[in-house]
């Protein structure tokens, strides 16, 4: 775990909740399963591969803040008029923070006649979920949305 | 197996359709810890496909970040009466369906 000042904020934070109830030893797993932002980008280039990412056409949903993070509702949409010669072919929701950071891809089409997609995540803390979309084209475009989560999934199970 | 389902039964044609799918199932992630300290193990459904008259029109690749009772909102053009069918597969490839008659006018 780096030394920076936002993983200091969690470990306190952390140490607080997990020493509660189930004191110090059992916190050693949720740390280790914890993902890095490095394991996201590593996530995006195993789904799309290479391609130069780009920001904008991509919209991501989230509320500002969840009490829960074991259910929080998600929307992404790509800006395509989904047609066969111009469409969205996947959308992927990446996170930087949960333990596996692919958490769904979308399979859409030409057939889909709208590139939105709505579902609900599990979130380990407060971070940045990122969605990519693979165009008909080949192109890749990113957006992201932030929520702060005040409960995180894994801790209460 | 509960299975709840939310299309519209008729669509004119070219309009697109909301469709909206859920299924009773807990999406046990492996990292959670039961009372005894024993890890339980991971149980998630993997794959979630919608058929619109045979032809695959949406589908998604589900990991343990999907939240318990995988809930699900999508669309399709309508183009043709005939039936949706939902099909879930879990990571043992059991699998689950469900069916929706949609009339097109």
């Amino acid at each position: 775990m780096k030394n920076d000042r936002t993983d200091e904020l969690t470990l306190s934070r952390r140490l607080a909740l997990t020493g509660l109830g189930a004191g110090m030893l059992s916190s050693a797993l949720p740390f280790a399963a914890l993902g890095e932002p490095e394991d996201a980008d590593a996530a995006i280039r195993d789904i799309f591969g290479d391609g130069r990412l780009n920001e904008g056409k991509v919209t991501v949903k989230l509320p500002p803040i969840a009490e829960n993070g074991n259910s929080v509702a998600i929307t992404v949409s790509a800006d395509s008029p989904m047609t066969e010669e111009n469409h969205v072919r996947r959308m992927a929701i990446i996170s930087p923070r949960n333990p596996i950071a692919e958490i769904a891809v979308f399979e859409l089409g030409p057939r889909a006649g709208k590139a939105e997609v709505s579902t609900r995540i599990r979130m380990a803390g407060t971070q940045r979920i990122r969605a990519v979309a693979e165009m008909s084209d080949g192109s890749l475009w990113v957006g992201s949305a932030s929520t702060v989560v005040t409960l995180a999934a894994c801790v209460i199970g | 197996m509960t299975i709840r389902i939310s299309a519209p039964d008729t669509a004119s044609k070219g309009e697109v359709i909301e469709l909206k799918a859920m299924i009773q199932h807990k999406m046990e992630t492996g990292y959670r810890r039961d009372s005894r300290g024993d890890v339980v193990a991971r149980d998630v459904i993997t794959r979630f496909e919608c058929r619109y008259n045979g032809e695959l029109v949406f589908a998604s690749d589900f990991h343990p970040g999907i939240a318990a009772n995988p809930f699900l909102s999508f669309h399709t053009r309508a183009t043709e009466s005939g039936t949706l069918d939902f099909t879930w597969t879990d990571q043992d490839g059991q699998s689950w369906s469900e069916t929706h008659e949609l009339t097109v006018e």
